[in-house]
């Protein structure tokens, strides 16, 4: 992969167009989507001005509806921070849906043997546990293209199938709770472990971690000399070899931690949604992460915003099923459209940046 | 068509506030070659991107034979015959030369019958007075075979109007002449209209007829080749009489103690192959120590290992340490390079230049404290650096895109020669740099050496070799051949070992 769009020098962000673009072109895409979506919608014979209605409503629309929004953010948040990591190092890592179940799993059979222990000490370590479960999951990936020359793309993708298999293998054997019948899970984490709820928001505690970690990531990135080295080595690697940067090290570390943010998000949903890790975590939040971070162009803070907006379509998905009648994946058929326009808008920024030059 | 006549009238144009190009005309006789000369970032090369359609100046127009005229992509020139290689390659490394120069045509058949087109290809090229292999991956070609396939690909196009934007600059002299002379001669034939951008006096006088010189985007000096004095053209680039050159600091004899030592390094090229092998070399303290030879013999890939940029055998041992080039040995034993091709190999392209700037000492103080960079701090230094080595950029955030392509070499030239440098590589440091900056950087890696520094210089260029080494190494087929003190060095000699000859 030669190019990511949106990973600029921050500091350094030319004031004129090229900064301009890159926040208007992704507001083009979900209008150019919204369009799009609209005239999908009206072939169902639905008012596409209804349907906009119901989905702001239903996302945005009462406090019932903004802790549904943000309590999907949550994750969401995460894996895009799992792309947009990565991104800065020059890879392009799709694979967060396996960095996610397997973190989920982690999280969730990791206290099992400390029943009636210290809430907060446990609740560490499952975090601790779903990201050292998803930065391992990653890593393989980064491992493979560093030492083996195998492009991370693709890899991690046919990963994140082998996660989820791993993921029903253990599930619906070695770890099944013998009781799940119906939905096969592992044994649920004593209920004295979930993450509690945030006064005042009524979302889990996960939320807070998203948001601490997007936040860190920000930092991180823009302010210190190890986000300065790994745009250096994301922009070069015989350059970042030259001035004496690990190259190696400096990608795998990066994809390790990427991991690890799609390993917590897995593990916030045991440890705040689920209560035990079953299918109900494969829900494909790891590939709504690869549109988060390509729609927020990769900045950790942007990120945020764009997660809102997609959890609240998410969230917004039940009510127009209700309302309308509209099938269930008809937000995935929006959010896919945008993924699409965002991609298009890419390829046409490009061919403007190359215009303005002339 | 035959070779065309081709004038710019009155070329303006701007990059934001910076004006490249002021009112510059320009004719380019039928069956000349037109010299174009200028300062590192004048607008060389902006005003023959201007000729291909590559930018769309603000004002001015483009007559071809007398006729205007407007050029909105590189297909219209294209389709007047006009064609451009570039100041960097551009053939397709995976692919052969002939791939590469079929698929460039413009009307590309659905479907190639290779064997057709081959044989096509080999009739072009039977009447080269050179030799290019057709048949050889691009990424397995020399920098100057690559050159000589760039300068077939144009001809093969049946293009009329030749722009060679600094042609020569990986070319060994005896390959500089071979290709600019085959021009030269396709020109007196009437079949080519050329445009030569070149830094080298001698090109110019040699294969030119007219020449323009460019200052500061503006003409200032058109005529004949022949009625214009070196000294006059000088003059005319940097707007002032030429003070003789400067004289460089006495040499001080090298101290005994040996900074850089190599054993026995092997090393592979791109194609797997041992192209560094058993190589064994001592530079010491207060010494530059040259390494003469044809470009393609191993030199590019020993640098590389030695940066740290290519796996390695054998041991290199820099002040008694073994180094593997990791950021603590740098600092520490003062390790700095200036590899060619400086955009590629030495600055990222997606950063600014302040950022380039400062690639060496990011994390260090002042730049950073703890882990918290100090942008500010970042700011100011990229400011004196660029003060200081008369860097020209847009701005100190500009990507390194927008410098001209000798002033990406100076800032080059700025990070690593401020360092505390003990040992410097330095590959063909001054291809691409204008006769002031060559002077300058000359002078400036003499001043390293005066000051203690050890000098490893790789160079192509003989001449520029014996003026400022201390000692020369001659590289052939990847091994040191030949040694011998500079001031006792005779070019024959030194020249029949380049040729991988055994001495008379
Ligand atoms: N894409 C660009 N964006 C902004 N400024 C540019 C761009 N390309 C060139 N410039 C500026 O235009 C001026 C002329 O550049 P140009 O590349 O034409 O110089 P040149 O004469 O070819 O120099 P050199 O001998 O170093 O190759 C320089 O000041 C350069 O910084
Ligand atoms: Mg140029």
């Amino acid at each position: 992969m030669s190019s990511i769009s949106g990973i600029e020098s921050p500091p350094s962000n030319p004031p004129g167009t090229a900064a301009q673009l890159s926040v208007a072109l992704p507001v083009l895409a979900v209008l150019l989507a919204s369009a799009v979506f609209a005239a999908f919608v009206a072939l169902y014979g639905q008012n596409p001005f209804t349907v906009f209605g119901l989905i702001v409503q239903g996302g945005f629309g009462s406090s019932f509806a903004w802790q549904d929004t943000l309590s999907r953010a949550a994750p969401l948040i995460l894996v895009g921070l799992a792309v947009a990591i990565p991104a800065q190092a020059g890879l392009v890592i799709i694979g967060g849906e396996g960095a996610l179940v397997l973190g989920g799993l982690a999280g969730a059979v990791v206290t099992l043997p400390f029943a009636g222990a210290h809430a907060l000490p446990m609740q560490v370590i499952m975090l601790v546990a779903g990201a050292l479960a998803g930065g391992l999951w990653f890593g393989l990936a980064s491992l493979l293209r560093q030492y083996r020359g195998v492009n991370e793309t693709i890899s991690s993708l046919l990963l994140s199938y082998i996660g989820i298999a791993i993921f029903h293998h253990l599930t619906e054997g070695l770890l099944r709770d013998p009781a799940s019948l119906d939905k096969p899970s592992t044994h649920p984490i004593d209920p004295s472990y979930m993450l509690p709820v945030l006064p005042g928001v009524g979302v889990h505690a996960g939320l807070a971690v998203s948001l601490a970690l997007a936040i860190i990531a920000h930092v991180v990135l823009r302010y210190t000399r190890w986000g300065f080295a790994l745009r250096v080595v994301g922009g070069s690697a015989r350059v970042a070899r030259m001035v004496g940067l690990a190259v190696n090290r400096w990608v795998i570390g990066a994809t390790f931690v990427a991991g690890g943010m799609a390993g917590v998000a897995g593990a916030i949903e045991v440890a705040a949604v689920q209560g035990t890790a079953n299918s109900s975590l494969i829900v494909g939040y790891g590939y709504s992460g690869i549109l988060v971070a390509f729609l927020a162009r990769h900045q950790p803070l942007a990120i945020v915003a764009v997660a809102l907006l997609i959890g609240g379509m998410q969230a917004s998905a039940s009510l127009l099923q209700r309302r309308l009648e509209l099938p269930d994946a008809t937000m995935l058929v929006f959010q896919g459209l945008i993924f699409v326009c965002v991609l298009v808008a890419d390829a046409i920024a490009q061919q403007l940046r190359e215009n303005t030059r002339r | 068509m035959t070779a065309p006549q081709v004038e710019l009238l009155n070329m303006t144009k701007r990059f934001g506030a910076n004006l490249a190009l002021n009112n510059v005309s320009l004719l380019i006789r039928s069956g000349t070659v037109h010299a174009l000369l200028g300062e590192n970032g004048a607008g060389k090369s902006t005003l023959v991107k201007c000729l291909v359609g590559f930018y769309h100046p603000e004002n001015g127009h483009i007559q071809v034979n007398g006729r205007e005229h407007r050029l909105n992509s590189p297909k219209d020139a294209d389709a007047l015959g006009i064609g451009m290689v570039y100041q960097h390659f551009t053939l397709v490394p995976s692919m052969t030369v002939a791939q590469n120069l079929v698929v460039s045509g413009a009307r590309l058949p659905a479907y190639i019958n290779w064997q057709s087109e081959l044989k096509r290809l080999t009739e072009v090229t039977k009447k080269l007075p050179f030799h290019v292999p057709l048949d050889v991956r691009v990424s397995q070609l020399s920098a100057g075979e690559k050159q000589k396939a760039e300068i077939v690909k144009q001809l093969y196009l049946g293009r009329k109007l030749l722009i060679l934007d600094e042609p020569t600059s990986v070319l060994t002299p005896a390959e500089a002449d071979e290709v600019l002379g085959y021009v030269r001669s396709l020109t007196r034939a009437g079949e080519l209209s050329a445009v030569l951008i070149s830094h080298k006096f001698h090109e110019v006088r040699r294969y030119a007829d007219d020449v323009t010189v460019l200052r500061r985007g503006a003409s200032v000096r058109t005529g004949a080749v022949a009625d214009l004095s070196d000294d006059a053209l000088a003059e005319a680039m940097i707007g002032e009489p030429v003070s003789k050159m400067v004289q460089h600091a006495p040499k001080s004899p090298p101290k005994p103690n040996i900074v850089l030592s190599i054993k026995d390094l092997c090393v592979n090229g791109d194609n797997g192959l041992p192209a560094v092998k058993d190589l064994s070399l001592a530079v010491r303290e207060g010494e530059i120590a040259g390494i003469a030879g044809v470009s393609g013999n191993g030199q590019l890939e020993l640098v590389e290992a030695m940066m740290g940029q290519r796996d390695r055998n054998g041991t290199i041992t820099v002040s008694g340490s073994s180094f593997n080039g990791t950021r603590k040995e740098i600092a520490r034993l003062g390790v700095y390079g200036l590899p060619q091709e400086p955009l590629k190999n030495a600055c990222i392209d997606r950063m600014s230049l302040a950022e380039n700037l400062a690639l060496r000492n990011f994390d260090r103080a002042p730049l950073c404290r703890g882990i918290a960079m100090n942008y500010g701090a970042l700011a100011v230094q990229a400011e004196r650096l660029v003060a200081q080595f008369r860097v020209k950029a847009p701005g100190l955030t500009a990507s390194m895109n927008a410098l001209s392509g000798g002033n990406v070499q100076r800032a080059v030239l700025a990070r690593e020669l401020t360092q505390d440098v003990r040992l410097l590589i330095a590959s063909n440091p001054t291809f691409g740099l204008d006769f002031v900056a060559c002077e300058e950087t000359y002078r400036r890696i003499v001043e390293a050496r005066n000051g203690g520094a050890a000098v490893l210089l790789i160079s192509e260029d003989l001449d520029e070799l014996l003026g400022l080494v201390d000692r020369v190494l001659v590289m052939s087929a990847g091994r040191i051949v030949h040694e011998v003190l500079a001031d006792c060095a005779d070019k024959r000699v030194i020249g029949k070992y380049m040729a991988g000859m055994k001495a008379a």
